[in-house]
């Protein structure tokens, strides 16, 4: 079973030029994340400079800022914030999600009623409000910020979880561990959980791409710690020169956008793979 | 059908005392303490930290601060504004119809966009125009509405002069210029509220018809004669419109904080500028409202949709 799913996913990666494009563009964003910084040692974020609001140049690609920091620099930095905050929130949302799923599709009754309200209030609740509402009361920082994030965003992991073991729980070869006298949780966590959990991944790599723009939100409405770069944060500083240097909007607000496209092309064309149905349906 | 309402307005309630109760846990699960938020970095003395703390009841276990905020909102209470000690649904609801004037004619705008494009882009399903329209989506999921907004100033308000860059009216408008004034200032950001409403709209539209259109009593119909029109507008729309008037009313709230962050971006005076401003300082009382206010309205959005998918598919019964 395993083996023909691998072999589906090797199958939809070789054919799909989006997702392969997608995981490559993920690549070098991963590779500017982690290097990109050192690369840029002699010029920290914060290097201020003589030329004050200077349009884009060959001296600073993507201009500089009204204390004649360079854009593309802090920029750079940003793709750090962005990422860790986005595949940490979606890590921590994603195994909330299987395991609430899980538990609430395997054993049914009322503890299934329990986390599928939970995941209906979840569902009508404005995500950016509440995220806003809670960071201001708590405080900014980054593991706030993730920690929220991360709890608004679990239930679409736990919804397709739940659907999932329920279809699974009644396969035969459940049916057969139990007749070897399996105990129900280890039938749960060490046979159909590793089964039921790839249908999840697509809906795991979507939510990485809500978590940078979620991120960014709450960054651009002044709610992310001042000390750490971020693209929302630059959006914000950018708002008053609106009428003397475009280049401070457009390019923080460009490398979120082709950031989150990369991820929710990488999350749909993954669907596709594994939810065949969905996509074009 | 009126009991329908009814019991749908009362199993509303819990829904509502429950995002309550969540977002209030929520806020106090987090770790951080509020007091630190409301006073800032600055070093004050901590007899006044601790004389905040007790103002604002903040000393008292979490449970007995939910008991006693269920019990102020059940008399009506919400509390008073920190920035100028005006109570706070006074506050939120001066702004409420300014909100209400960009995100409703914007959600129905978008709607009928939503609803003509997936039914051109179905006839060929795949085709250019069906490509088109699900790129845009996976597009337009991708960018931050605040930032549409900020480049919409910068190319067509600045560089261009075209639209004014902030606000809702010019003050010094009269008589029948101030409707003219108005769409004027409504161009910018409800075409953008529109855009991102249509989107999240079209999605379910079109998956919706090319299920119904995928079904065998379409195949009856146009194996018996009817002309692709006929089917299309006897048979599938109104079959694949049950899921579309639900999504309307469930992506009301994504409406909402689209309004409120182009509002911030705009200086447009409705709840999200007052939103962004009581963030900037911390005014905690109104935000809670802020957010009541609009669970409240996306419940009530949700209830409507319910209803009126109930009027159009007898499938979905009353005593649901």
């Amino acid at each position: 079973m395993a083996a023909e799913k691998s072999s589906r996913l090797l199958q939809a990666f070789k054919s799909r030029k989006i997702l392969q494009f997608g995981l490559a563009l993920s690549c070098v964003l991963l590779f500017a994340g982690i290097f990109g910084p050192s690369l840029l040692v002699d010029r920290g974020p914060n290097q201020i400079s003589q030329s004050i609001l200077a349009p884009p140049s060959a001296d600073a690609l993507f201009g500089t800022d009204e204390l004649g920091r360079s854009v593309l620099t802090q920029i750079v930095y940003g793709v750090r914030t962005s990422l860790v905050v986005g595949l940490a929130a979606a890590a921590t949302a994603m195994t909330l999600g299987v395991v609430m799923g899980a538990i609430s599709g395997y054993f049914g009754g009322r503890v299934d009623t329990f986390v599928s309200r939970i995941t209906e209030t979840f569902q009508v609740m404005p995500t950016f409000v509440l995220a806003a509402l809670v960071v201001a009361m708590a405080g900014t920082g980054m593991l706030k910020v993730i920690f929220i994030i991360a709890i608004l965003a679990w239930p679409q992991s736990a919804r397709v979880m739940r659907a999932q073991v329920m279809k699974m729980k009644s396969m035969e070869f459940v049916d057969a561990l139990r007749c070897l006298g399996i105990a129900e949780h280890k039938i749960l966590w060490r046979e159909i959980l590793p089964n039921a959990i790839p249908p999840v991944i697509p809906v795991g790599t979507l939510v990485i791409g809500q978590a940078i723009l979620l991120e960014a939100s709450l960054a651009f409405f002044g709610l992310t710690s001042p000390e750490v770069a971020s693209w929302g944060r630059l959006l914000t500083s950018g708002q008053q020169y609106f009428y003397f240097a475009w280049w401070l909007t457009v390019f923080p607000g460009l490398a979120i956008v082709i950031t989150v496209l990369t991820f929710n092309l990488v999350g749909d064309a993954l669907n596709q793979a594994f939810n065949p149905r969905s996509g074009d349906a | 059908m009126r009991s329908f309402i009814i019991r749908r307005l009362i199993t509303s309630v819990p829904v509502i005392l429950a995002i309550v109760l969540v977002s209030f846990v929520l806020t106090r699960l987090v770790p951080g303490d509020p007091i630190v938020a409301l006073v800032g970095d600055y070093p004050v003395p901590p007899e006044y930290v601790e004389e905040r703390r007790q103002a604002f009841g903040l000393d008292q276990p979490i449970y007995v601060q939910t008991l006693i905020y269920f019990k102020n909102l059940f008399l009506g209470d919400f509390g008073y504004s920190f920035v100028n000690r005006l109570p706070v649904m006074d506050v939120i609801l001066q702004r409420a119809a300014n909100t209400l004037l960009l995100v409703v004619p914007s959600q129905i705008l978008g709607s009928i966009i939503a609803v003509l494009l997936a039914s051109m882009a179905i006839r060929r399903p795949g085709g250019r125009l069906d490509t088109g329209l699900t790129s845009l989506i996976l597009f337009v999921d991708s960018i931050p509405i605040f930032w549409v907004g900020q480049v919409f100033i910068i190319v067509f308000a600045v560089q261009l002069g075209l639209f004014p860059v902030q606000g809702m009216f010019n003050i010094r408008s009269t008589g029948s210029n101030v409707i003219l004034d108005f769409l004027w200032h409504w161009a910018l950001p409800g075409s953008i509220v529109s855009t991102f409403a249509m989107v999240a709209i079209a999605r379910v539209a079109r998956v919706s018809m090319i299920e119904v259109s995928r079904l065998d009593f379409i195949t009856t119909a146009t194996a018996k004669g009817l002309n692709r029109r006929r089917v299309f507008f006897r048979h599938i729309l109104p079959n694949a419109m049950v899921p579309v008037i639900a999504v309307i009313g469930y992506t009301f709230g994504q409406a909402l904080t689209s309004s409120f962050m182009i509002e911030a971006v705009f200086g447009w005076p409705g709840i999200g500028e007052l939103f962004l401003r009581s963030v900037a300082s911390r005014d905690y009382p109104v935000l809670q409202g802020i957010f009541l206010l609009t669970a409240t309205l996306v419940v009530l959005s949700n209830l409507l949709s319910d209803v009126i998918s109930s009027q159009m598919d007898p499938r979905i019964e009353y005593g649901r």
